[in-house]
Protein backbone atom coordinates (compact mmCIF):
# COMPACT_ATOMS: atom_id res chain seq x y z
CA UNK A 1 0.00 0.00 0.00
CA UNK A 2 2.92 2.42 1.45
CA UNK A 3 5.13 1.60 -1.79
CA UNK A 4 1.72 1.70 -4.34
CA UNK A 5 1.21 5.44 -3.17
CA UNK A 6 4.63 6.38 -3.08
CA UNK A 7 4.58 5.18 -6.87
CA UNK A 8 1.77 7.31 -7.28
CA UNK A 9 2.60 10.64 -5.77
CA UNK A 10 6.09 9.98 -8.07
CA UNK A 11 3.82 9.73 -11.04
CA UNK A 12 1.56 12.18 -10.26
CA UNK A 13 4.71 15.13 -10.25
CA UNK A 14 5.80 13.58 -13.64
CA UNK A 15 2.35 13.77 -15.04
CA UNK A 16 2.23 17.63 -13.81
CA UNK A 17 6.02 18.33 -14.82
CA UNK A 18 4.88 17.16 -18.17
CA UNK A 19 1.70 19.04 -18.35
CA UNK A 20 3.78 22.16 -17.51
CA UNK A 21 6.27 21.43 -19.82
CA UNK A 22 3.93 20.51 -22.71
CA UNK A 23 3.14 23.91 -24.49
CA UNK A 24 7.34 24.43 -24.77
CA UNK A 25 7.51 21.12 -26.24
CA UNK A 26 4.85 21.73 -28.67
CA UNK A 27 6.33 25.28 -29.36
CA UNK A 28 9.02 23.76 -30.15
CA UNK A 29 8.10 20.74 -32.19
CA UNK A 30 5.87 23.57 -34.04
CA UNK A 31 8.80 25.37 -34.72
CA UNK A 32 10.46 22.77 -37.08
CA UNK A 33 7.02 22.45 -38.52
CA UNK A 34 6.23 24.02 -41.87
CA UNK A 35 3.46 26.96 -41.85
CA UNK A 36 0.80 24.30 -43.54
CA UNK A 37 1.54 21.62 -41.04
CA UNK A 38 2.34 23.93 -37.46
CA UNK A 39 -1.79 25.17 -38.70
CA UNK A 40 -4.14 22.30 -38.84
CA UNK A 41 -7.08 20.80 -36.55
CA UNK A 42 -6.43 18.23 -35.11
CA UNK A 43 -2.79 19.40 -35.09
CA UNK A 44 -0.20 17.15 -36.68
CA UNK A 45 2.14 15.72 -34.62
CA UNK A 46 3.92 13.27 -36.99
CA UNK A 47 4.51 16.29 -39.53
CA UNK A 48 7.90 16.55 -41.71
CA UNK A 49 10.27 18.08 -40.11
CA UNK A 50 12.03 21.68 -40.95
CA UNK A 51 14.34 24.91 -40.77
CA UNK A 52 12.09 26.92 -42.52
CA UNK A 53 10.46 28.82 -39.19
CA UNK A 54 13.79 29.56 -38.71
CA UNK A 55 15.05 30.84 -41.75
CA UNK A 56 11.93 33.03 -41.72
CA UNK A 57 12.65 33.94 -38.85
CA UNK A 58 16.47 35.49 -39.20
CA UNK A 59 14.95 37.20 -42.08
CA UNK A 60 16.40 35.21 -45.11
CA UNK A 61 12.64 34.94 -46.77
CA UNK A 62 12.02 38.59 -46.89
CA UNK A 63 10.99 40.67 -43.26
CA UNK A 64 12.93 42.23 -41.10
CA UNK A 65 16.23 40.69 -39.69
CA UNK A 66 15.99 40.28 -35.55
CA UNK A 67 19.74 40.42 -35.61
CA UNK A 68 20.06 44.03 -34.09
CA UNK A 69 17.45 43.45 -32.11
CA UNK A 70 19.25 40.19 -30.66
CA UNK A 71 22.58 42.72 -30.55
CA UNK A 72 20.87 45.27 -28.74
CA UNK A 73 19.22 42.72 -26.27
CA UNK A 74 23.00 41.14 -25.72
CA UNK A 75 24.22 45.00 -25.37
CA UNK A 76 21.78 45.72 -22.27
CA UNK A 77 21.90 43.01 -20.83
CA UNK A 78 25.33 42.37 -20.30
CA UNK A 79 26.34 45.52 -19.82
CA UNK A 80 23.85 46.79 -17.38
CA UNK A 81 24.88 43.21 -15.36
CA UNK A 82 28.49 44.67 -15.51
CA UNK A 83 27.49 47.68 -13.65
CA UNK A 84 25.39 45.81 -11.50
CA UNK A 85 28.53 44.04 -10.50
CA UNK A 86 30.53 47.17 -10.51
CA UNK A 87 28.20 49.32 -8.40
CA UNK A 88 27.09 46.25 -6.04
CA UNK A 89 30.23 43.96 -5.30
CA UNK A 90 31.72 47.59 -3.10
CA UNK A 91 28.16 47.97 -1.64
CA UNK A 92 27.58 44.77 -0.45
CA UNK A 93 31.39 44.62 1.11
CA UNK A 94 30.22 47.40 2.95
CA UNK A 95 27.29 45.78 3.97
CA UNK A 96 28.44 42.49 4.71
CA UNK A 97 32.30 42.09 5.85
CA UNK A 98 33.24 45.49 6.64
CA UNK A 99 29.58 46.86 7.80
CA UNK A 100 28.70 50.46 7.94
CA UNK A 101 26.57 51.54 10.84
CA UNK A 102 23.24 50.40 10.36
CA UNK A 103 23.54 48.13 7.99
CA UNK A 104 20.06 46.68 7.71
CA UNK A 105 18.50 49.71 6.87
CA UNK A 106 20.36 50.38 4.00
CA UNK A 107 19.39 47.13 2.52
CA UNK A 108 15.93 47.45 3.31
CA UNK A 109 16.01 51.06 1.75
CA UNK A 110 17.75 49.15 -1.23
CA UNK A 111 15.09 46.38 -1.23
CA UNK A 112 11.78 48.76 -1.11
CA UNK A 113 13.25 50.28 -4.54
CA UNK A 114 12.79 47.29 -5.68
CA UNK A 115 9.34 47.41 -4.79
CA UNK A 116 8.29 50.75 -6.25
CA UNK A 117 6.68 50.07 -9.81
CA UNK A 118 8.28 50.75 -12.88
CA UNK A 119 5.42 52.50 -14.06
CA UNK A 120 5.65 54.92 -11.45
CA UNK A 121 8.67 56.76 -12.75
CA UNK A 122 8.25 55.80 -15.77
CA UNK A 123 6.80 59.32 -17.49
CA UNK A 124 9.22 61.39 -16.47
CA UNK A 125 11.96 59.46 -17.69
CA UNK A 126 10.35 59.38 -20.93
CA UNK A 127 10.16 63.05 -21.16
CA UNK A 128 13.68 63.16 -19.73
CA UNK A 129 15.39 61.15 -22.60
CA UNK A 130 12.99 62.87 -24.97
CA UNK A 131 14.73 66.21 -23.35
CA UNK A 132 17.91 65.34 -23.92
CA UNK A 133 18.19 63.20 -26.37
CA UNK A 134 18.26 59.80 -25.74
CA UNK A 135 15.59 58.04 -26.66
CA UNK A 136 16.25 55.65 -28.92
CA UNK A 137 19.37 54.71 -27.51
CA UNK A 138 20.27 51.55 -25.62
CA UNK A 139 22.72 53.42 -22.95
CA UNK A 140 19.52 54.49 -21.82
CA UNK A 141 17.81 51.24 -21.18
CA UNK A 142 21.77 50.11 -19.56
CA UNK A 143 21.17 52.86 -17.22
CA UNK A 144 17.60 51.88 -16.27
CA UNK A 145 18.37 48.10 -15.90
CA UNK A 146 21.22 49.01 -13.78
CA UNK A 147 19.00 50.19 -11.52
CA UNK A 148 16.36 47.73 -11.87
CA UNK A 149 18.67 44.70 -10.85
CA UNK A 150 21.01 46.60 -8.29
CA UNK A 151 18.74 45.95 -5.40
CA UNK A 152 18.74 42.30 -5.97
CA UNK A 153 22.09 41.94 -6.73
CA UNK A 154 23.21 44.04 -3.51
CA UNK A 155 20.50 41.42 -1.34
CA UNK A 156 22.31 38.54 -2.79
CA UNK A 157 25.81 39.32 -2.84
CA UNK A 158 25.63 40.59 0.68
CA UNK A 159 24.41 37.30 1.78
CA UNK A 160 26.93 35.71 -0.18
CA UNK A 161 30.01 38.01 0.91
CA UNK A 162 28.37 37.27 4.84
CA UNK A 163 29.10 33.76 4.67
CA UNK A 164 32.88 34.31 3.93
CA UNK A 165 34.25 33.52 7.67
CA UNK A 166 35.33 36.76 9.35
CA UNK A 167 38.32 34.55 11.36
CA UNK A 168 39.74 33.50 7.99
CA UNK A 169 40.18 37.32 6.82
CA UNK A 170 41.19 38.59 10.02
CA UNK A 171 44.01 35.77 10.20
CA UNK A 172 45.37 36.93 6.10
CA UNK A 173 45.56 40.22 7.76
CA UNK A 174 47.53 39.57 10.38
CA UNK A 175 49.90 37.61 8.38
CA UNK A 176 50.69 40.94 6.53
CA UNK A 177 47.86 40.63 3.28
CA UNK A 178 46.71 43.86 1.94
CA UNK A 179 43.19 44.40 0.99
CA UNK A 180 43.19 43.59 -3.06
CA UNK A 181 45.14 40.23 -1.95
CA UNK A 182 42.44 39.41 1.04
CA UNK A 183 39.69 39.70 -1.38
CA UNK A 184 41.24 38.31 -4.60
CA UNK A 185 42.74 35.23 -2.65
CA UNK A 186 40.17 34.96 0.05
CA UNK A 187 36.75 36.03 -0.71
CA UNK A 188 36.43 35.97 -3.73
CA UNK A 189 37.37 31.94 -4.04
CA UNK A 190 34.28 31.58 -1.45
CA UNK A 191 32.14 34.02 -2.90
CA UNK A 192 32.24 33.62 -6.80
CA UNK A 193 29.72 31.06 -7.54
CA UNK A 194 27.15 33.41 -5.67
CA UNK A 195 28.33 36.38 -7.62
CA UNK A 196 28.09 34.14 -10.71
CA UNK A 197 24.74 33.34 -10.16
CA UNK A 198 23.82 36.77 -9.53
CA UNK A 199 25.17 37.74 -12.57
CA UNK A 200 22.75 35.46 -14.23
CA UNK A 201 20.02 36.42 -12.59
CA UNK A 202 20.28 39.77 -13.62
CA UNK A 203 21.30 39.00 -17.12
CA UNK A 204 17.53 37.29 -17.31
CA UNK A 205 15.77 40.16 -15.76
CA UNK A 206 17.38 42.06 -18.06
CA UNK A 207 16.99 40.12 -21.41
CA UNK A 208 13.31 40.17 -20.46
CA UNK A 209 12.07 43.78 -20.25
CA UNK A 210 9.27 45.29 -22.01
CA UNK A 211 7.53 47.76 -20.75
CA UNK A 212 10.78 50.39 -20.56
CA UNK A 213 12.29 48.65 -23.78
CA UNK A 214 9.11 49.62 -25.50
CA UNK A 215 8.23 52.77 -24.42
CA UNK A 216 12.21 54.36 -24.53
CA UNK A 217 13.12 52.72 -27.83
CA UNK A 218 12.36 52.59 -31.70
CA UNK A 219 13.87 51.15 -34.63
CA UNK A 220 17.08 51.80 -33.73
CA UNK A 221 17.72 50.69 -30.05
CA UNK A 222 14.78 48.10 -30.11
CA UNK A 223 15.44 44.96 -28.15
CA UNK A 224 14.42 41.33 -28.78
CA UNK A 225 11.16 41.43 -26.89
CA UNK A 226 10.10 44.37 -28.61
CA UNK A 227 10.84 42.44 -31.66
CA UNK A 228 8.59 40.18 -30.77
CA UNK A 229 6.21 42.70 -30.43
CA UNK A 230 5.51 42.56 -33.93
CA UNK A 231 3.86 39.30 -33.90
CA UNK A 232 1.01 39.99 -31.81
CA UNK A 233 -1.30 40.59 -34.67
CA UNK A 234 -1.71 37.42 -37.25
CA UNK A 235 0.17 37.42 -40.15
CA UNK A 236 -1.56 34.69 -41.98
CA UNK A 237 0.32 31.65 -41.42
CA UNK A 238 2.72 32.10 -39.04
CA UNK A 239 3.00 29.63 -36.31
CA UNK A 240 6.28 28.13 -37.04
CA UNK A 241 7.63 31.09 -37.22
CA UNK A 242 6.26 32.77 -34.08
CA UNK A 243 7.60 29.54 -32.32
CA UNK A 244 10.84 29.58 -33.88
CA UNK A 245 11.38 33.16 -32.87
CA UNK A 246 9.90 32.81 -29.15
CA UNK A 247 12.47 29.63 -28.68
CA UNK A 248 15.19 31.22 -29.96
CA UNK A 249 14.74 34.47 -27.86
CA UNK A 250 14.20 32.74 -25.01
CA UNK A 251 17.19 30.21 -25.43
CA UNK A 252 19.95 32.72 -23.49
CA UNK A 253 17.35 32.57 -20.50
CA UNK A 254 16.65 29.01 -20.40
CA UNK A 255 20.48 28.34 -20.62
CA UNK A 256 21.18 31.19 -17.48
CA UNK A 257 18.41 30.14 -15.77
CA UNK A 258 19.00 26.59 -15.68
CA UNK A 259 23.06 27.51 -15.26
CA UNK A 260 21.73 29.36 -12.19
CA UNK A 261 19.37 26.64 -11.07
CA UNK A 262 20.10 26.25 -7.59
CA UNK A 263 20.41 30.05 -6.43
CA UNK A 264 17.27 31.08 -8.32
CA UNK A 265 15.03 31.12 -5.28
CA UNK A 266 17.54 33.26 -3.49
CA UNK A 267 17.91 35.93 -6.69
CA UNK A 268 13.81 35.74 -6.96
CA UNK A 269 13.00 36.23 -2.97
CA UNK A 270 15.51 38.63 -3.04
CA UNK A 271 18.01 37.07 -0.83
CA UNK A 272 15.07 36.24 1.67
CA UNK A 273 15.21 32.41 0.93
CA UNK A 274 18.34 30.32 1.01
CA UNK B 1 8.88 49.74 10.52
CA UNK B 2 10.77 46.04 11.37
CA UNK B 3 13.96 47.23 9.70
CA UNK B 4 16.01 48.74 12.22
CA UNK B 5 17.17 45.78 13.78
CA UNK B 6 20.36 46.29 16.01
CA UNK B 7 23.23 44.99 13.74
CA UNK B 8 25.59 42.51 15.47
CA UNK B 9 28.79 43.81 16.33
CA UNK B 10 31.49 43.75 13.82
CA UNK B 11 33.94 41.38 15.21
CA UNK B 12 36.48 42.44 12.35
CA UNK B 13 38.26 45.41 13.66
CA UNK B 14 41.42 45.28 11.59
CA UNK B 15 44.23 48.21 13.14
CA UNK B 16 46.74 49.38 11.22
CA UNK B 17 50.11 51.32 12.32
CA UNK B 18 48.97 55.23 12.71
CA UNK B 19 44.90 55.39 13.46
CA UNK B 20 43.44 57.58 11.20
CA UNK B 21 40.28 60.47 12.78
CA UNK B 22 37.56 58.26 13.52
CA UNK B 23 35.62 60.51 11.17
CA UNK B 24 37.81 59.74 8.18
CA UNK B 25 37.74 55.70 8.61
CA UNK B 26 33.81 56.14 8.93
CA UNK B 27 34.01 57.65 5.57
CA UNK B 28 36.28 55.27 4.45
CA UNK B 29 34.14 52.69 5.54
CA UNK B 30 31.05 54.01 3.95
CA UNK B 31 32.74 54.98 0.36
CA UNK B 32 31.78 51.36 -1.29
CA UNK B 33 28.64 51.72 -0.67
CA UNK B 34 27.67 55.18 -1.92
CA UNK B 35 28.37 54.38 -5.27
CA UNK B 36 25.08 52.21 -5.34
CA UNK B 37 23.42 54.59 -2.47
CA UNK B 38 23.88 57.46 -5.21
CA UNK B 39 22.66 55.71 -8.44
CA UNK B 40 19.50 54.42 -7.07
CA UNK B 41 18.38 57.34 -5.43
CA UNK B 42 18.86 59.27 -8.40
CA UNK B 43 17.74 56.93 -11.33
CA UNK B 44 14.64 55.72 -8.76
CA UNK B 45 13.72 58.19 -6.59
CA UNK B 46 14.26 61.42 -8.56
CA UNK B 47 11.39 60.30 -10.86
CA UNK B 48 9.43 59.10 -9.18
CA UNK B 49 9.16 62.96 -7.02
CA UNK B 50 8.48 64.05 -11.21
CA UNK B 51 5.86 61.54 -11.24
CA UNK B 52 3.75 63.01 -8.02
CA UNK B 53 4.51 66.79 -9.21
CA UNK B 54 3.31 65.87 -13.00
CA UNK B 55 0.42 63.98 -11.80
CA UNK B 56 -1.03 67.68 -9.86
CA UNK B 57 -1.11 69.39 -13.75
CA UNK B 58 -3.69 69.27 -15.89
CA UNK B 59 -0.98 68.00 -18.86
CA UNK B 60 -1.65 67.34 -22.32
CA UNK B 61 1.70 67.15 -24.44
CA UNK B 62 -0.03 67.51 -27.43
CA UNK B 63 -1.14 70.88 -26.14
CA UNK B 64 2.06 72.02 -23.99
CA UNK B 65 0.77 75.81 -23.60
CA UNK B 66 -2.38 74.98 -21.77
CA UNK B 67 -0.38 73.12 -19.05
CA UNK B 68 -1.53 74.10 -15.52
CA UNK B 69 -2.21 73.27 -12.16
CA UNK B 70 -5.44 71.57 -10.98
CA UNK B 71 -4.74 70.13 -7.52
CA UNK B 72 -6.21 66.80 -6.80
CA UNK B 73 -8.43 66.63 -10.52
CA UNK B 74 -6.32 63.95 -11.76
CA UNK B 75 -7.25 61.81 -9.33
CA UNK B 76 -10.76 62.42 -9.02
CA UNK B 77 -10.65 61.42 -12.97
CA UNK B 78 -8.66 58.58 -12.27
CA UNK B 79 -11.13 57.57 -9.59
CA UNK B 80 -14.36 58.18 -11.00
CA UNK B 81 -13.65 57.87 -14.90
CA UNK B 82 -15.52 54.03 -15.32
CA UNK B 83 -12.73 53.03 -17.33
CA UNK B 84 -9.86 53.56 -15.45
CA UNK B 85 -11.80 52.69 -12.45
CA UNK B 86 -12.59 49.48 -14.16
CA UNK B 87 -9.04 48.86 -14.40
CA UNK B 88 -8.03 49.70 -10.76
CA UNK B 89 -10.33 46.73 -10.52
CA UNK B 90 -8.93 44.75 -12.79
CA UNK B 91 -5.53 45.17 -11.34
CA UNK B 92 -6.86 43.98 -7.71
CA UNK B 93 -8.76 40.89 -9.61
CA UNK B 94 -5.79 39.81 -12.42
CA UNK B 95 -3.37 40.14 -9.34
CA UNK B 96 -5.36 38.34 -6.71
CA UNK B 97 -6.34 35.23 -9.44
CA UNK B 98 -2.93 34.59 -10.14
CA UNK B 99 -0.78 35.04 -7.21
CA UNK B 100 -3.41 32.86 -5.32
CA UNK B 101 -4.23 29.86 -8.02
CA UNK B 102 -0.63 30.20 -8.61
CA UNK B 103 0.52 29.97 -5.09
CA UNK B 104 -2.01 27.04 -4.59
CA UNK B 105 -0.33 24.76 -7.33
CA UNK B 106 2.62 25.86 -6.31
CA UNK B 107 2.24 23.91 -3.12
CA UNK B 108 1.28 21.29 -4.45
CA UNK B 109 3.83 20.41 -7.04
CA UNK B 110 6.50 21.20 -3.87
CA UNK B 111 4.97 18.85 -1.54
CA UNK B 112 4.95 16.41 -4.52
CA UNK B 113 8.65 17.64 -5.25
CA UNK B 114 9.27 17.03 -1.49
CA UNK B 115 9.15 13.63 -1.67
CA UNK B 116 11.94 11.12 -2.96
CA UNK B 117 10.98 9.56 -6.12
CA UNK B 118 13.04 8.43 -9.47
CA UNK B 119 13.86 11.29 -11.56
CA UNK B 120 13.05 13.82 -9.25
CA UNK B 121 15.52 16.53 -10.65
CA UNK B 122 14.57 15.95 -14.37
CA UNK B 123 10.55 16.56 -12.98
CA UNK B 124 11.73 19.79 -11.55
CA UNK B 125 13.81 20.87 -14.52
CA UNK B 126 10.74 20.88 -16.67
CA UNK B 127 8.10 22.26 -13.34
CA UNK B 128 10.90 25.47 -13.51
CA UNK B 129 10.88 25.94 -17.70
CA UNK B 130 7.48 27.82 -17.91
CA UNK B 131 9.50 30.79 -15.82
CA UNK B 132 12.41 30.98 -18.12
CA UNK B 133 10.13 31.66 -21.32
CA UNK B 134 10.93 35.15 -21.74
CA UNK B 135 7.57 36.75 -20.84
CA UNK B 136 6.42 38.37 -24.00
CA UNK B 137 7.27 35.09 -25.91
CA UNK B 138 5.37 32.94 -23.44
CA UNK B 139 2.41 35.15 -24.03
CA UNK B 140 2.86 34.89 -27.85
CA UNK B 141 2.73 31.59 -27.44
CA UNK B 142 -0.44 31.18 -25.63
CA UNK B 143 -2.16 33.50 -27.56
CA UNK B 144 -1.34 32.07 -31.01
CA UNK B 145 -0.55 28.47 -30.42
CA UNK B 146 -1.97 27.83 -27.64
CA UNK B 147 -5.48 30.26 -27.79
CA UNK B 148 -6.15 30.62 -31.60
CA UNK B 149 -9.40 29.07 -31.96
CA UNK B 150 -8.80 27.45 -35.95
CA UNK B 151 -5.52 25.85 -35.30
CA UNK B 152 -4.46 26.41 -31.48
CA UNK B 153 -3.25 23.61 -29.40
CA UNK B 154 -6.40 23.31 -27.00
CA UNK B 155 -8.77 23.32 -29.81
CA UNK B 156 -6.69 20.63 -31.31
CA UNK B 157 -7.03 18.90 -28.35
CA UNK B 158 -10.45 19.28 -27.62
CA UNK B 159 -11.07 17.75 -31.08
CA UNK B 160 -10.38 14.65 -30.56
CA UNK B 161 -12.70 13.92 -27.81
CA UNK B 162 -15.30 16.01 -29.95
CA UNK B 163 -15.62 19.10 -27.73
CA UNK B 164 -16.02 22.62 -28.52
CA UNK B 165 -14.35 24.56 -30.16
CA UNK B 166 -14.38 27.98 -28.10
CA UNK B 167 -12.72 31.65 -29.31
CA UNK B 168 -11.00 31.25 -25.91
CA UNK B 169 -9.67 34.73 -25.55
CA UNK B 170 -12.57 36.53 -26.96
CA UNK B 171 -14.88 34.26 -24.55
CA UNK B 172 -12.79 34.76 -21.46
CA UNK B 173 -9.96 37.30 -22.10
CA UNK B 174 -9.39 38.01 -18.43
CA UNK B 175 -9.11 34.58 -17.77
CA UNK B 176 -6.84 33.66 -21.06
CA UNK B 177 -4.74 36.49 -18.96
CA UNK B 178 -4.84 35.03 -16.11
CA UNK B 179 -4.18 31.24 -17.40
CA UNK B 180 -0.56 32.39 -18.97
CA UNK B 181 0.28 33.93 -15.79
CA UNK B 182 -0.49 31.51 -13.64
CA UNK B 183 1.65 28.90 -16.13
CA UNK B 184 4.54 31.17 -15.86
CA UNK B 185 4.24 32.05 -11.82
CA UNK B 186 3.71 28.58 -10.34
CA UNK B 187 7.19 27.95 -11.07
CA UNK B 188 8.39 30.78 -8.51
CA UNK B 189 5.83 29.82 -6.11
CA UNK B 190 7.14 26.18 -6.03
CA UNK B 191 10.45 27.17 -5.78
CA UNK B 192 10.28 29.70 -3.16
CA UNK B 193 7.65 27.06 -0.76
CA UNK B 194 10.02 24.62 -1.49
CA UNK B 195 13.09 25.88 -0.06
CA UNK B 196 10.75 26.38 2.74
CA UNK B 197 10.03 22.57 2.88
CA UNK B 198 13.22 21.94 2.88
CA UNK B 199 14.33 24.08 5.55
CA UNK B 200 12.42 21.91 7.94
CA UNK B 201 13.71 20.41 11.21
CA UNK B 202 13.59 16.80 10.58
CA UNK B 203 14.40 15.61 13.63
CA UNK B 204 11.39 17.13 14.75
CA UNK B 205 9.13 15.40 12.48
CA UNK B 206 10.86 12.20 12.98
CA UNK B 207 10.12 12.58 16.62
CA UNK B 208 6.59 13.63 15.86
CA UNK B 209 6.50 10.27 13.21
CA UNK B 210 7.50 8.25 16.39
CA UNK B 211 4.93 9.76 18.81
CA UNK B 212 2.39 8.37 16.19
CA UNK B 213 1.34 11.40 14.83
CA UNK B 214 -0.10 11.21 10.75
CA UNK B 215 1.22 12.28 7.73
CA UNK B 216 -2.15 14.87 8.14
CA UNK B 217 -1.40 15.89 11.65
CA UNK B 218 1.77 16.44 10.50
CA UNK B 219 1.23 18.62 7.61
CA UNK B 220 -1.43 20.78 9.52
CA UNK B 221 0.54 21.03 13.06
CA UNK B 222 4.26 21.50 11.78
CA UNK B 223 4.87 21.81 7.99
CA UNK B 224 1.65 24.48 7.45
CA UNK B 225 2.90 26.38 10.38
CA UNK B 226 6.46 26.73 9.36
CA UNK B 227 5.25 27.15 5.61
CA UNK B 228 3.59 30.10 6.54
CA UNK B 229 6.03 32.46 5.91
CA UNK B 230 7.07 31.42 2.75
CA UNK B 231 3.60 31.29 1.55
CA UNK B 232 3.18 35.22 2.68
CA UNK B 233 6.49 35.76 0.83
CA UNK B 234 5.19 33.91 -1.88
CA UNK B 235 2.11 35.89 -1.98
CA UNK B 236 3.53 38.97 -1.44
CA UNK B 237 6.10 38.96 -3.98
CA UNK B 238 4.00 37.70 -6.17
CA UNK B 239 1.72 40.75 -6.26
CA UNK B 240 5.05 42.73 -6.48
CA UNK B 241 5.43 41.07 -9.52
CA UNK B 242 2.05 40.81 -10.98
CA UNK B 243 0.52 44.00 -10.34
CA UNK B 244 3.01 45.38 -12.37
CA UNK B 245 2.14 42.67 -15.41
CA UNK B 246 2.51 44.92 -18.60
CA UNK B 247 3.64 42.18 -21.51
CA UNK B 248 0.65 39.41 -20.50
CA UNK B 249 -1.50 41.80 -21.02
CA UNK B 250 -0.35 44.43 -24.10
CA UNK B 251 0.77 40.86 -26.15
CA UNK B 252 -2.08 38.97 -25.76
CA UNK B 253 -5.46 41.30 -25.65
CA UNK B 254 -3.64 44.82 -26.12
CA UNK B 255 -5.34 46.15 -23.09
CA UNK B 256 -8.95 45.23 -24.84
CA UNK B 257 -12.14 42.97 -23.87
CA UNK B 258 -11.54 44.55 -20.32
CA UNK B 259 -8.10 43.25 -19.28
CA UNK B 260 -6.52 46.60 -19.40
CA UNK B 261 -4.45 46.98 -15.87
CA UNK B 262 -3.29 49.98 -14.16
CA UNK B 263 0.16 49.75 -15.47
CA UNK B 264 -1.12 49.21 -19.36
CA UNK B 265 -3.47 52.28 -18.49
CA UNK B 266 -0.68 54.33 -17.45
CA UNK B 267 1.67 53.18 -20.72
CA UNK B 268 -1.99 54.04 -22.58
CA UNK B 269 -2.67 57.04 -21.10
CA UNK B 270 0.50 58.94 -22.11
CA UNK B 271 1.97 57.23 -24.83
CA UNK B 272 -0.79 57.15 -26.83
CA UNK B 273 -3.22 59.94 -25.22
CA UNK B 274 -0.45 62.37 -24.64
CA UNK B 275 -2.49 62.33 -21.14
CA UNK B 276 0.56 63.18 -18.50
CA UNK B 277 -1.49 64.62 -15.70
CA UNK B 278 -3.78 61.75 -15.54
CA UNK B 279 -1.04 58.90 -16.71
CA UNK B 280 1.02 60.43 -13.37
CA UNK B 281 -2.12 60.28 -11.17
CA UNK B 282 -2.78 56.41 -12.41
CA UNK B 283 0.91 55.74 -11.79
CA UNK B 284 0.91 57.28 -8.05
CA UNK B 285 -2.06 54.97 -7.49
CA UNK B 286 -0.38 51.53 -8.48
CA UNK B 287 2.54 52.99 -5.93
CA UNK B 288 0.33 53.54 -3.14
CA UNK B 289 -1.08 49.64 -3.73
CA UNK B 290 2.68 48.44 -4.09
CA UNK B 291 3.24 50.13 -1.07
CA UNK B 292 0.49 48.54 1.25
CA UNK B 293 1.98 45.38 -0.33
CA UNK B 294 5.28 46.27 0.14
CA UNK B 295 4.90 47.03 3.88
CA UNK B 296 4.17 43.80 4.62
CA UNK B 297 6.36 42.28 2.46
CA UNK B 298 9.46 43.94 3.82
CA UNK B 299 7.78 42.58 7.16
CA UNK B 300 8.38 38.90 6.44
CA UNK B 301 11.55 39.80 4.54
CA UNK B 302 13.11 41.35 7.64
CA UNK B 303 11.76 38.62 10.13
CA UNK B 304 13.55 35.44 7.31
CA UNK B 305 16.33 37.94 7.25
CA UNK B 306 16.59 38.39 11.46
CA UNK B 307 16.51 34.71 11.37
CA UNK B 308 19.03 34.02 9.33
CA UNK B 309 21.40 36.72 10.85
CA UNK B 310 21.27 35.22 14.32
CA UNK B 311 21.77 31.52 12.88
CA UNK B 312 24.98 32.71 11.43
Amino acid sequence: MNVLRRNGLGLLAWLLGIMFFLPIAWMALTSFHSEADAATNPPSFGAALTLDGYRDFFGTGGGASPWPALVNSLVASVASTLFVLLLALPAAYALSIRRVRKWTDVLFFFLSTKMLPVVAGLLPIYLFAKNTGTLDNIWLLVVLYTSMNLPIAVWMMQSFLAEVPVAVIEAARVDGARLPTVLARVVAPIALPGIAATALICFIFSWNELLFARVLTGVVAETAPVFLTGFITSQGLFLAKVCAASLVISLPVLAAGFAAQDKLVQGLSLGAVK
Amino acid sequence: MTATTTAPPTTLSVRTAPQPSNRLRAWATRAPLLPALVFMIVVTQLPFVATVVISFFDWNSLYPKARHFTGVDNYTEVLTDADLRHSVWTTVLLTATVVLVSLVLGLLLALLLDRRFRGRGVVRTLLIAPFLVVPVAAALLWKHVLYNPEYGLFNGLLHYVGGPQPDWISRTPLLAVEASLVWQWTPFMMLILLAGLQSRDQQQIEAARVDGASDWQIFRYLTLPHLRRYLELGALLGSIYIVQNFDAVFTITSGGLGTANLPYTVYQSFYQAHENGLASAAGVLVVIGSIIIATFALRVVSSLFREEVSRA
